[in-house]
């Protein structure tokens, strides 16, 4: 299972390409199979080769975000969860950082567990919605069935948030 | 690191342990004060003409240091003095003859030989001019003075047959402060304090214009010097140590002394020198070891000491903290466990080595991994406690084991702090090596604990500058090591948001 983190969780004692590569070379993949895979994803993700060697301090909020999603997809793992990742960037940078996710999908397709607080977020990127209250699942569903069905007042309110916000 | 170090020690360790494998050798000791040294050095000297090795361990701290050190075999002879014998060894008051001593010593297995001759009692010590002025002649009159300063040697002061019988054979009111006894002759010099201890053949009263108040109610007892031995001690060398029976006067004794402290001269040619001058021993021309190959020396023991107690200490403080640290309760037990050891005096701790370790290397490096212990593992588990949790659960969450954990994240993201206790530990270990001398085991202590015993300035300087210099150069040394292994953005503190 892959995981990121909001603010990227990414090791500052190692270079990007280390904090990416890590589990690879722990689980001993060979050296070409972690460099093809690493290009991959960097180019996936719009990345800077130049960060290859650079610590993650050296970088953006936004540019550790998408090393730390390349971290996640290293292994290539078939489910992801993704821990309110995108919540600490800017509202541009979060743009960027939605379309390269979207793209992402459309290249790899696995699930994704993302859990956030931004309605707009979640409507953007999910396939499949459930809406937790205090620790209780209130509503669950395609996109679809949730916005034009919301099963109380909570969740019609949460739509209509969204409305005003973006 | 770790591989580097342990062949760093091994070159340290490779020119002592060689010496050390020779067939066995008589081990003379002393105390820390000059005349024990002299008697020791002509001891050995004695020794050495009728064809022995001796093993020379000059130098140890006090009475108890010796005599353990001596009833555990580490030793074969020092010079002992009878009071000593009876009031500090044998618990017991009053002036005995040798033969009853010996009489008590039997059960212990230990043995006085002849007396060398002279009496080395205590004596109140006062400058002469002060005692002019005063009208100060004996005891007696010290007593009712009252108003003086008085500073006496800490063995004076704790001895059943010093300071507390003193106190009540001459109804004394004042109370003494302790001091050195190798500092108390400047400080008395200097008008610090007015009175102090001496020994009755201390070359030093002469060098200073002390003079001795008499004991007028006969409270010090006999302390006549002789050499205290095992029983099982062969012949042959008993007989090349009682040569020295009945020799040395209470006269020429302070002459001899006086010699050493004042007019600088080296225990081994005032040895030579008296020994020659009585027939006993052919006049050589062999010198002490030259300045530079006795600071080499010193200073590889010094690092063979503190690095062998460093490496013991990394790789205890390190397993240890990495054990403990995920609980706090068991974590505050063992650094409060490695504090209380941090607060026992060093010197105590070096004499609680002995009846378990006995003198010389070992125990030495015992006590100081003891010390080395609390600031690298101390370090070592706030560093680990310290690390920022969402990284510990990103470790945890990509799938690390707990031992991958431990060697790609949090050990290097804890190195910094942990590298910060193993300096301040090779700091403090090099300074409280110093004090092992005290305990023979070398180092440059030495030069400080025989320059303390000859009240000269020069000798300290040659232990203690570069004791100093050592500290400072692995201080360096360690800052170095840090910029090689933390990358600069690490040692700011600097972490991504």
């Amino acid at each position: 299972m892959g995981y990121a983190v909001q603010g990227g969780g990414l090791f500052p004692h190692m270079s990007i390409f280390e904090n990416v590569t890590l589990i690879a070379q722990l689980e001993g993949w060979d050296e070409e199979e972690i460099e093809s895979r690493y290009q991959y994803l960097f180019e996936l993700m719009n990345l800077e080769p130049l960060f290859r060697d650079r610590y993650p301090n050296s970088l953006s909020g936004g540019q550790q975000q998408r090393a730390s999603l390349c971290r996640a997809m290293m292994l290539n793992p078939p489910l992801m969860l993704l821990d309110e990742p995108f919540s600490a960037l800017d509202p541009i940078t979060r743009r960027g950082i939605h379309d390269e996710f979207r793209k992402l999908q459309r290249a790899e397709s696995r699930t994704m567990i993302l859990v956030t607080h931004d309605m707009a977020e979640a409507m953007k990127l999910a396939d499949h919605l459930v809406i937790l209250k205090e620790g209780e699942i209130v509503q669950e569903g395609s996109l679809e069935d949730v916005t034009k069905h919301p099963s109380d007042e909570y969740v019609a309110s949460l739509l209509t948030l969204q409305e005003g916000g973006s | 690191m770790i591989r580097l170090l342990g062949i760093l020690v091994m070159m340290l360790w490779l020119p002592v342990s060689a010496a050390y494998a020779d067939s066995k050798p008589v081990v003379v000791a002393s105390k820390n004060f000059s005349e024990s040294y002299l008697l020791a050095e002509m001891l050995s000297q004695l020794l050495e003409a009728d064809g022995n090795l001796v093993e020379r361990r000059f130098g140890l701290g006090g009475t108890l240091v010796c005599y353990e050190a001596l009833t555990n075999g580490e030793i074969d002879v020092y010079v002992e003095y009878s009071g000593t014998v009876s009031q500090a060894i044998l618990k017991q008051a009053g002036s005995l003859s040798i033969e009853a001593l010996n009489e008590q010593l039997r059960r212990q297995d230990l043995e006085l030989l002849g007396s060398i001759g002279f009496n080395n009692t205590y004596a109140i010590a006062v400058k002469a001019s002060l005692a002019k002025e005063r009208g100060l002649a004996t005891v007696t009159d010290l007593a009712r003075a009252g108003d003086l300063k008085l500073a006496f040697s800490l063995e004076f002061l704790n001895r059943e047959d010093g300071w507390p019988g003193l106190k009540q054979a001459y109804s004394f009111s004042g109370e003494p402060t302790g001091i050195e006894h190798g500092l108390a002759y400047q400080a008395i010099d200097k008008g610090n304090i007015d009175i102090t201890d001496a020994y009755s053949t201390d070359g030093d009263l002469e060098r200073y214009q002390l003079t001795t108040l008499i004991d007028d109610r006969s409270y010090f007892p006999d302390y006549k010097a002789a050499p205290l031995i095992r029983r099982d001690l062969d012949t042959a060398t008993r007989q090349s140590l009682d040569q020295l029976s009945g020799l040395i006067s209470d006269d020429t004794m302070r002459r001899l002394n006086g010699e050493v402290v004042v007019q600088n001269k080296t225990f081994a040619e005032v040895a030579n020198r008296y020994l020659f001058e009585i027939g006993l021993l052919e006049e050589t021309t062999k010198q002490d070891s030259v300045l530079w190959d006795r600071l080499i020396k010193n200073t590889i023991i010094h690092l063979q000491l503190t690095s062998i107690a460093l490496l013991l200490g990394c790789i205890f403080g390190l397993v240890i903290g990495v054990l403990v640290y995920r609980s706090p309760n068991v974590s505050r037990v063992v650094v409060y466990l490695a504090g209380l050891m941090q607060t026992i005096p060093s010197i105590a701790l070096l004499a609680l080595m002995i009846p378990l370790f006995g003198i010389g290397f070992v125990p030495a490096i015992i006590a100081l991994f003891l010390y080395s212990i609390l600031p690298i593992l101390r370090n070592t588990i706030t560093a680990l406690l310290t690390i920022d949790p969402l990284l510990k659960r990103v470790a945890n969450a990509i799938g690390l084991t707990p031992r991958q954990q431990l060697r790609y994240v949090l050990l290097p993201l804890a190195l910094p702090n942990i590298l910060a206790g193993i300096k301040t530990a090779a700091v403090i270990s090099i300074g409280t090596a110093t004090l092992a001398a005290f305990i023979g085991a070398g180092g440059l202590g030495e030069p400080i604990v025989t320059g303390l015993a000859l009240n000269d300035t020069n000798l300290i300087l040659q232990g203690a500058l570069p004791a100093a210099g050592l500290a400072i150069i692995v201080e360096l040394l360690f800052e170095l090591l840090e910029r090689i292994l933390v990358k600069p953005h690490m040692l700011k503190g600097v972490l991504p948001t």
